[in-house]
């Protein structure tokens, strides 16, 4: 008996049926799209390490390219070195070696020792660099000598703009005779 | 009850078993749970009175969501809370949009929550069965002030922290306990950085877990005891011919949540909100202002000194706080319609004319007092200036460290170069911060004198022989200088 009226109420209902849900796939696409465009900022937000580059090295001016121009010998200089990381900025100083290679080319050295780290002055006497530390000499080009290095002094990369030399200081892994970046 | 089962029905064998939604469906009941939702009688039909409660559900998951997206960047301490909101405002993508959306959400929020309440005091919708309905809706509106006034502090710009400065001194005004509270509030006497990490916890994790579990029973009382429908319908046992909260509330609603969406939209692109200069607490000039909802409170305040403060602090806001509270026990009639409700009428209007009133006071007296118009004048001249500054980063403390070497003593700075050209700088770091090869140098002087140290430099002991140390064989004035370097190393 109640089966009876069930089904004579959904025959009935059925056109009001479809209405309602044709109203709910458009309520629902309309919301989908609502989303998805309110997810937009939310995403541009979350992905803003991906759009655009949140921890960098900046290039360090050396200086003038003209003033190294006579130099017959390395010159040492200290670079400031600012290192971007999202809202914080860190500032170091380091000391590069300014000198030329095999054609006269301007090159660029880290005075950071690649056997051990230290700090290597030039010796103006003998013309060469001298480890402190363990006594690797290098070339003034910074190609290796003598002593407990396994490679030649580590080259920057250089490059100059507008008459300035700028170098992109980095660090390399030491103890090992093939130059390797460590950040 | 055979009405219920054959509506189950009908959907166990509607044109949705099929596919994706059918599989779902015979997984998880979705489609039943949604009819349950959906499903709600409203007696006397939808109307535009009932859109508020789903439009504060609305912004609440917007500024949940929002929230969250600003903690990616945002740090909890006084050092870093400022420079990562103006990173978040002047330098990530979107940040100053979604950041507005946050903080204009919260107006919206208590604008909506005003505009509910309103409706349900006014409709007498409180009325049968429906108290812990109330408390729980109560409660919820306590606790939105409450993530208002914590979440303000959080830019720490000059805005925020002397609101804030002047929100937790009125606490103090409370008789015997108020000093204690306050102090509790700030982590300390004075407002800093303890201060944030309270109200980062109080904002992020306390307040946002009980509003959770709030919403959740709201909603439920709210089932349970069923629409309260129009002014002539009968609290208890409604009688009116009532229709589904779907499709027509549904609408009715989501059209609320449109306005909302296109109003804060356009509201935080056009006018995105604002970031002062970082907070500067000996800026003793500075005229702090609440955010709009707080200042009738912040006026009432003022009104209420002396021996007199316990009555305007304590006693009245404690009265008038208990009647809310126990509306639904007093009121105990079954009369709605507003009209022959005199009494709840006039009280409502004297509320609103009392806060309106003071509202309007503070900003009147501000506006015609030319020394406080002139400083809030030259605040927001401030703002605007920092707002346009471009984002600068802020200085890692080890970089300060290696900057403060630029010392003014030229014996000191000798030793610098000396300290570097012999390489000490390899083992013990720039600027004597220390690695993992030798330890750090910092405040040395306070374990050597300098005589001490010349004597180590020249005779490291066996120890530091063993580490790697070599003696150090300098002319004596050169030694001198890297002595004064090294000693000035804090």
């Amino acid at each position: 008996m109640t089966g009876e009226t069930d089904l004579s109420a959904a025959d009935k209902s059925a056109p009001r049926e479809s209405r309602r849900s044709f109203l709910a796939a458009l309520l629902g696409v309309g919301s989908v799209f609502v989303a998805a465009l309110l997810s937009v900022p939310l995403i541009r937000f979350a992905l803003f390490p991906l759009i655009r580059r949140t921890t960098e090295l900046k290039g360090s001016p050396v200086g003038e390219l003209s003033e190294f121009a006579s130099s017959t010998e390395p010159v040492m200089r200290t670079i400031r070195i600012e290192q971007v990381d999202g809202w914080r900025k860190a500032v170091s100083e380091k000391a590069v070696y300014v000198t030329r290679d095999g054609q006269g080319q301007v090159r660029v050295l880290t005075s950071i020792c690649p056997h051990l780290g230290c700090t290597v002055p030039w010796n103006k006497e003998k013309k060469e660099f001298t480890c402190p530390c363990h006594g690797a000499t290098f070339a003034p080009d910074g190609s290796r000598i003598s002593g407990p290095s396994l490679r030649g002094m580590d080259t920057l990369q250089a490059s100059v703009e507008n008459g300035q030399l700028l170098v992109q200081f980095q660090y390399f892994r030491q103890l090992v005779s093939d130059k390797e970046v460590i950040g | 009850m055979s009405g219920e089962m054959s509506r189950a029905h009908s959907s166990a064998s509607g044109p949705r078993e099929s596919g994706v939604w059918g599989w779902l469906n015979r997984r998880t009941g979705v489609d039943d749970l949604l009819r349950g939702a959906l499903d709600e009688p409203i007696p006397g039909g939808a109307r535009f009175a009932y859109i508020f409660g789903s439009g504060l559900l609305f912004i609440f998951i917007s500024q949940v969501i929002t929230g969250v997206f600003l903690a990616l960047y945002y740090v909890p301490s006084a050092d870093h809370a400022h420079t990562t909101v103006a990173y978040i405002t002047k330098t990530v993508t979107a940040g100053s949009f979604l950041r507005s959306l946050h903080a204009y959400g919260a107006s919206a929020m208590v604008v909506v929550l005003f505009l509910h309440l309103s409706q349900t005091y006014i409709y007498g919708s409180y009325k049968g069965r429906r108290e812990l309905l109330w408390l729980s809706g109560c409660v919820l509106f306590a606790l939105v002030l409450a993530m208002a006034f914590t979440g303000y502090l959080l830019p720490w710009d000059q805005r925020a922290y002397f609101a804030t400065a002047v929100g937790t001194n009125a606490v103090s005004e409370i008789p015997w306990i108020g000093e204690s509270i306050k102090r509790l509030m700030r982590g300390g006497t004075e407002m800093g950085t303890l201060t944030i990490s309270k109200f980062f916890v109080a904002h992020v994790f306390l307040i946002p877990a009980f509003i959770f579990a709030l919403v959740g029973s709201h909603i439920f009382l709210f089932r349970k005891a069923g629409a309260a429908g129009p002014v002539d319908e009968d609290p208890y046992q409604p009688k009116q011919k009532s229709e589904l909260f779907y499709p027509r509330q549904v609408l009715m609603d989501l059209s609320l949540t449109a306005l909302l969406i296109i109003g804060l939209g356009l509201l935080c692109f056009f006018v995105p909100m604002q970031l002062g200069p970082p907070a500067n607490p000996a800026d003793a000039q500075y005229v702090p202002r609440p955010e709009w909802y707080y200042l009738p409170i912040f006026q009432w305040l003022k009104y209420w000194h002396g021996s007199a403060a316990i009555v305007g602090v304590l006693v009245i806001p404690t009265l008038l706080v208990l009647a809310i509270l126990a509306l639904p026990f007093l009121d105990r009639s079954v009369e709605r319609r507003p009209w022959k409700r005199p009494a709840a009428m006039g009280a409502y209007a004297f509320v609103v004319f009392m806060l309106l009133g003071l509202g309007l006071r503070s900003q009147y007296l501000d506006r015609h007092d030319s020394g406080v118009a002139q400083q809030l004048a030259k605040q927001k001249a401030d703002e605007d200036e920092y707002a346009r500054k471009p984002f600068d980063p802020e200085l890692s403390s080890a970089s300060l460290a290696a900057a403060n070497v630029t010392l003014a003593d030229p014996l000191a700075a000798k030793g610098k170069t000396i300290f570097e050209g012999q390489s000490c700088n390899a083992c013990h770091g720039d600027g004597g911060v220390g690695t993992a090869a030798a330890p750090a140098l910092l405040g040395i002087n306070k374990k050597f004198s300098p005589g001490q140290l010349a004597e180590l430099f020249k005779h490291p002991t066996a120890k530091m022989n063993a580490g790697g140390m070599p003696p150090i064989d300098l002319p004596p004035d050169d030694l001198k200088a890297l002595i004064a370097y090294v000693e000035s190393l804090k």
